[in-house]
């Protein structure tokens, strides 16, 4: 950038202290020294006259000009030295005028400059900065609804998305330290290179928030952990998609719901971040419905299904469960059908609740399958302070429940009941693995109801385990 | 103002959107012969219809009001409910 000798100032009129100082200005003008002005709003506004206009902002970016007035020394072509709003004391310094502006107060603040103004600033980096996107752009043809050619190219779930312009996903990518171009993993079922940009444009187009961004990271990372074994997950004929609990600080700050209505509609992060990991799926991957997703029925959780611990509560949470230290923050992914609800208004001890909640898992995926789909178990307050009220942790509650589970076995054809055959049919033995069932407390806080949420029938090596990661900024 | 958007895929899919596959026969399917309403167009429609329905074929018979408009979305939906392949005739 070639920049005048001599002195340059940054002024727009729509500054009662650019408005101040522009017989200042004059006046430097006046003493024999030279002066550029770059004025950000009205040309002929500074009554100077060397004005060169800046409407385009790019000279005030270039300059990482903050405030207006600034005033900059450049000899060599180099800046030297600036000030920033009028003080008349470093005025006369820099520029060595003993008298400058006399007649005006000490100290006057300036005023934002315009190149620094939210929603112009991100335009200014686009055009100006080095912000580049790998991904190919795309023109939306004249008179095309930007909405209706994002359907058009099949980027959507069903719903409407957000037009990821470059505006858009330049946000998002300021919400993480993380490069754009880092890849994430190999997106199944193409493998394609899932990279950091990639998961920020489908999170515009979920609809996340930038500050989303850190969580929808983390649950992509923890998707591509080959223990969650999401091509497999993806390609079932089962019901299951990938769902997202969230724990920590992280919760708050994104304003996610743990109460009324948790596995819901309703709240933006919720919604959108489940929706921004099935989205990533499905355009970054190629998991489409009908084609790769094989899913004789799905459910209506797979347009996203994500929602945060309540973790007042006297339990552990899931990610302390999970090596997590509370006050740190982090997804875990699980495999996840639709909830199904389990009420019991009348139990007022623990093992009353464990007799109807084990009641409900012993049906799971049929009441003779042993060694069944995992299942998350999401405790209501109600439920939850039958529990505290007797002093039951978590893991008393847990083993509870698979020792209440046991069903008589019987080999349904499925190959994932090792040992059971026609001979032994009828055997008591375990509904759940060890390890699969996982207590969450969530929800609203009337209605002594727990959720029930059964996972993909293929778990463990051969199939899903749940994985957990750190949200990192 | 044109809107420039960036892609959210593996960007295997082409820029410009290939036409789906054409069918490797007739036979069995359902064909729909749209009139845009241009003149003399039924008389071509007509043999075709001859031609289509001497091979066996189902053919059912659709016209657009006026050539001067896009078809009704109604009619539109119609024909892709009805049918598996469609012949529209274009020109006078």
């Amino acid at each position: 950038m070639h920049l005048p000798e001599g002195f340059i100032a940054i002024v727009k009129q729509d500054c009662p202290t650019c408005v101040l100082v522009d017989p200042v200005l004059h006046s430097i003008e006046g003493s024999g020294l030279s002066l550029t002005v770059y004025v950000q709003d009205e040309p002929d506004f500074p009554s100077s006259s060397r004005v060169v206009d800046d409407r385009s902002l790019e000279t005030s970016y270039r300059l990482h000009i903050e405030t207006v007035p600034t005033l900059i020394k450049i000899e060599g072509g180099q800046e030297r030295a600036r000030v920033i709003g009028w003080e008349r004391d470093e005025w006369r310094a820099l520029t060595g005028l003993a008298s400058l502006g006399s007649e005006l107060p000490a100290y006057r603040p300036g005023c934002g400059s315009l190149s620094v103004q939210p929603g112009i600033a991100e335009g200014l980096a686009i055009k100006y900065g080095d912000f580049r996107l790998q991904s190919r752009a795309l023109a939306v043809p004249t008179l095309t609804d930007d909405i209706e050619y994002c359907f058009e190219r099949g980027w959507s779930d069903g719903l409407p998305v957000v037009p990821p312009t470059a505006e858009r996903v330049y946000r998002m990518l300021q919400a993480t330290t993380r490069a754009a171009n880092e890849e994430l993993g190999r997106m199944p079922p193409l493998l394609t290179a899932c990279t950091v940009e990639k998961v920020a444009i489908n999170a515009v187009m979920a609809g996340c928030k930038p500050e989303y961004l850190p969580a929808v990271i983390a649950a992509v990372e923890a998707a591509l952990d080959p223990a969650f074994c999401l091509h497999g997950l993806l390609a079932t004929t089962w019901f299951s998609g990938p769902m997202v609990i969230v724990n920590g600080p992280a919760r708050k700050a994104m304003g996610m719901n743990w109460t009324g209505n948790v596995l819901g509609q309703g709240n933006r992060a919720n919604a959108s971040i489940g929706r921004a990991l099935q989205l990533t799926v499905r355009n970054v991957g190629g998991g489409k419905p009908q084609e790769t997703d094989m899913s004789t029925f799905g459910h209506p959780g797979k347009l996203g299904f994500c929602f945060a611990e309540d973790e007042d509560t006297p339990w552990t949470t899931l990610a302390e469960d999970r090596g997590v230290p509370r006050g740190r923050s982090a997804v875990t992914v699980f495999s996840a059908d639709g909830p199904l609800g389990c009420a019991d208004q009348k139990a007022r001890t623990p093992e009353a609740l464990i007799y109807s909640l084990a009641g409900s898992l012993r049906g799971l995926n049929h009441i003779h399958m042993v060694n069944a789909a995992d299942a998350v178990v999401v405790i209501g307050p109600e439920h939850g302070r039958v529990f505290d009220l007797a002093g039951w942790s978590k893991a008393d509650a847990v083993a509870a429940l698979h020792a209440a589970t046991l069903v008589e076995g019987v080999d349904l054809g499925m190959g994932t009941a090792p040992g059971v055959t026609a001979k032994n049919d009828k055997a008591m033995r375990h509904k759940f693995r060890a390890g699969g069932l996982t207590l969450v407390r969530a929800g609203g806080p009337a209605g002594m109801f727990s959720a029930i949420i059964p996972g993909w029938l293929v778990k463990g090596e051969l199939g899903t385990d749940p994985v957990t990661r750190e949200i990192r900024s | 103002m044109t809107a420039t958007l960036y892609d959210p895929t593996g960007e295997f899919a082409p820029l410009q959107r290939a036409p789906l596959a054409k069918p490797a026969t007739l036979s069995g399917l359902t064909v729909g012969l749209l009139d845009i309403s241009k003149a003399r167009g039924d008389v071509f429609l007509d043999r075709l219809a001859n031609l289509l329905g001497a091979q066996g074929l189902t053919v059912k018979r659709y016209k657009k009001p006026t050539f001067t408009r896009p078809a009704p979305v109604e009619l539109l939906q119609q024909i892709a409910s009805d049918c598996d392949v469609v012949i529209e005739g274009l020109a006078d």
